[in-house]
């Protein structure tokens, strides 16, 4: 089942009163997610994510705006008639039902002609179990399980009605490490052996490109970029897209246009033909970054971190607007100990710049 | 060992207390149930047994008192504390003026007793000036005028029962809607995107996660029904027995105190006689409460 978002806003009262303001949650969403697919809704805190997942849910209703699933118009139905499946961040098992009660839970309150009978519903629990690999743990209560059981019990409570859409909001975040990155395996399985439609909403930026068929990246309630993990990875539309993806994180630079160069500081690092002259940003992926006595670019290195495979270079430069930069490096290339400064040249295809006054891309 | 001396030390105060206060006369209280007609001016008792026991059942005062107490218990406890939920959820639900329904609400719990007891009167007592404000309206749709405080027995009971609803209810209000207030809402949402019936989600998710405060107020509502006497005595005066609307700690008091008192052995059999009632029915209620109350 295809979603298609229209428009779609959310508008809520300010919660200070005397603030006649209302807060955008949702500002003018436009998209469609295609059937099947696994889709990472990703941002910061409070960017609006999980309203949107709430709004496509059906728990809020929209101030602007349709919501269509597939060709029918759901905007105003009650989220229990949309057909969708809904899992919680804090899992929202009932603590005082069996694992099997839960998942029974929504069966039972089917009425009329979908009502199941007593061996129907023993059945469809059995296969949501085993689809989560939870079948042992039928008459434990919530309590007396793991974060990661209770995070599978809940997946297959959402999913034993078989909704159309699967919505999960920062399902991983409760999970310790270790937990997550196998939790997030499963998701990807149970979802492609299902076929659902599946949205979560998550702030951590690893998982979402990890398992995402698709990634749509929020901020304050604006959709920023959505497109393929890679690709936004890769080809980034504005400065915070570029920032927020990616760890270690990429490396902004103060700089400029001048005469088709782009120059930090007084290097010349790259070509940029076809440019206005201007103040820019210059983001460099850590990976972008190449040992070269000969480079453009001189750093002053504080620290090297060596991590088997690369070797991870912390170092300090004049225009860079944050703290530390960090260049990831095959081991190969040796930089001696005890160097104070170090020479880089730079990969284009992992430097982007940015108009310094709006942060949009500029296209090389 | 060091250790063990200052806990001593600071237990032995409250030992004290508790041991003169509350141990010793529960001790004396059960001696003086076995001891026949013991005398408090002499100090004397004829002999030892079970008479006072024999005597206490066999007294018809004491089973009108038995027979009030339970009548008032199986109607007063179930009935305040299912009032007090519906009006809880009724509390939680609405948002226009809830402090101000939670303020009317709570009002009984605060007001003086007597000053309740003269509303009771206004509304219940026959004078020689009026009937009664009950009664004037029963008159005006046409029923026969009821004199409540002295009137037939099921009147006087049900001025009891009313009473004590009335006044154990804004407790049990305000236990319940901080309940209530502590269901994590995601339940709420959970249930309602699987189209859980509204009954449905009350009886399968607030009634259990709120379930260890019912069972708190069903057990703390029997024992102090059971322990009913102040209140009856706001309503028909000292003379409880003469009402017939005596209770098991009224015929205790009376015994000890009454126009009728000095039977220290038969008060003292009547209070382990209650004792062993309430310690039964608590029993029994921790019995229930294993199987149905959820503790999370």
């Amino acid at each position: 089942m295809k979603i298609v978002l229209e428009h779609l806003t959310k508008r809520f009262p300010n919660r200070n009163k005397k603030i006649k303001e209302e807060v955008v949650a949702v500002n003018d969403f436009n998209f469609e997610i295609p059937d099947g697919k696994l889709i990472g809704l990703l941002g910061p805190s409070g960017c609006g994510k999980s309203t949107a997942l709430n709004l496509i849910c059906g728990l809020e209703t929209p101030t602007e705006g349709r919501i269509y699933f597939g060709n029918t118009d759901v905007t105003d139905l009650p989220p229990e008639r949309r057909g969708v499946g809904l899992v919680f961040q804090n899992y929202a098992l009932y603590p005082h039902l069996t694992v099997r009660e839960n998942i029974r839970f929504p069966l039972e309150n089917l009425r009329g002609k979908d009502k199941l009978t007593k061996e129907q519903m023993e059945e469809k629990v059995r296969e949501a179990a085993e689809l989560v690999q939870i079948k042992e743990l039928l008459d434990r209560r919530p309590g007396e399980m793991s974060g990661g059981q209770q995070q599978r019990v809940a997946i297959a409570r959402a999913l034993v009605k078989r909704p159309q859409v699967l919505l999960l909001d920062e399902p991983l975040s409760n999970l310790d490490a270790r937990l997550r990155l196998q939790t997030r395996e499963e998701l990807r399985r149970i979802q492609v052996e299902t076929g659902i439609t599946t949205v979560f909403v998550t702030h951590d930026q690893e998982e979402a490109m990890s398992i995402s068929d698709m990634i749509v990246v929020m901020k304050e309630g604006v959709l920023q970029q959505m497109g393929e993990p890679q690709s936004i990875y890769d080809d980034p539309d504005n400065l915070f897209v570029a920032s927020f993806l990616g760890t270690p994180k990429i490396n902004v630079f103060n700089g400029r246009v001048e005469k088709s160069g782009i120059y930090i500081g007084d290097s010349k690092v790259l070509d940029a033909y076809g440019v206005k002259d201007r103040k820019v940003y210059v983001a460099i992926r850590p990976e972008g970054f190449v040992v070269d006595p000969e480079g453009a670019l001189c750093c002053s290195l504080i620290n090297r971190e060596v991590m088997g495979r690369d070797t991870s270079l912390v170092a300090t430069h004049p225009d860079f607007t944050g703290e530390r930069i960090r260049a990831i490096i095959p081991s190969e290339q040796v930089v001696e100990k005890g160097t104070s400064s170090v020479r880089f040249s730079l990969k284009p295809a992992k430097v982007c710049i940015f108009d310094a006054e709006s942060g949009r891309r500029i296209r090389l | 060992m060091k250790k063990n001396l200052t806990a001593l030390l600071c237990l032995l105060p409250a030992i004290f207390f508790l041991g003169v206060f509350m141990v010793y006369p529960l001790i004396d209280v059960f001696v003086y149930s076995f001891e026949e007609g013991y005398n408090f001016a002499s100090r004397s008792y004829f002999g030892t047994g079970l008479y006072n026991y024999s005597y206490v059942l066999h007294d018809p005062f004491f089973i009108q008192a038995l027979k009030n107490t339970f009548i008032l218990v199986i109607i007063t406890v179930p009935l305040s504390t299912g009032i007090a939920l519906l009006i809880s959820l009724e509390l939680s639900s609405v948002r226009v003026l809830r402090d101000f329904f939670q303020t009317v609400y709570f009002l009984p719990y605060v007001t003086n007793t007597l000053a309740v007891g003269l509303v009771f009167m206004i509304l219940f007592k026959k004078t020689a000036y009026s009937d009664g404000l009950v009664s004037i309206l029963i008159q005006l749709f046409g029923g026969p005028g009821i004199d409540f405080i002295d009137g037939p027995y099921w009147a006087k009971m049900f001025v009891m029962c009313f009473y004590t609803i009335w006044i154990v209810m804004p407790f049990k209000i305000l236990i319940l809607t901080s309940a209530l207030a502590s269901v994590n809402p995601m339940y709420y949402k959970a249930a309602q995107v699987d189209a859980t019936p509204r009954w449905r989600i009350f009886f399968k998710i607030t009634l259990p996660m709120i379930s260890p405060m019912v069972f708190y107020l069903v057990i703390t509502g029997f024992i102090g029904a059971f322990k009913a006497y102040s209140d009856e005595v706001a309503l028909f005066g000292t003379d409880l027995n003469a009402a017939g609307m005596n209770t098991i700690v009224g015929y205790v008091y009376d015994m000890l105190y009454g126009n009728s008192g000095g039977y220290p052995s038969y008060a003292s059999a009547a209070a382990l006689i209650l004792f062993a009632i309430v310690f039964t029915i608590t029993t029994i209620n921790l019995m229930v409460s294993r199987k149905t109350v959820i503790y999370q």
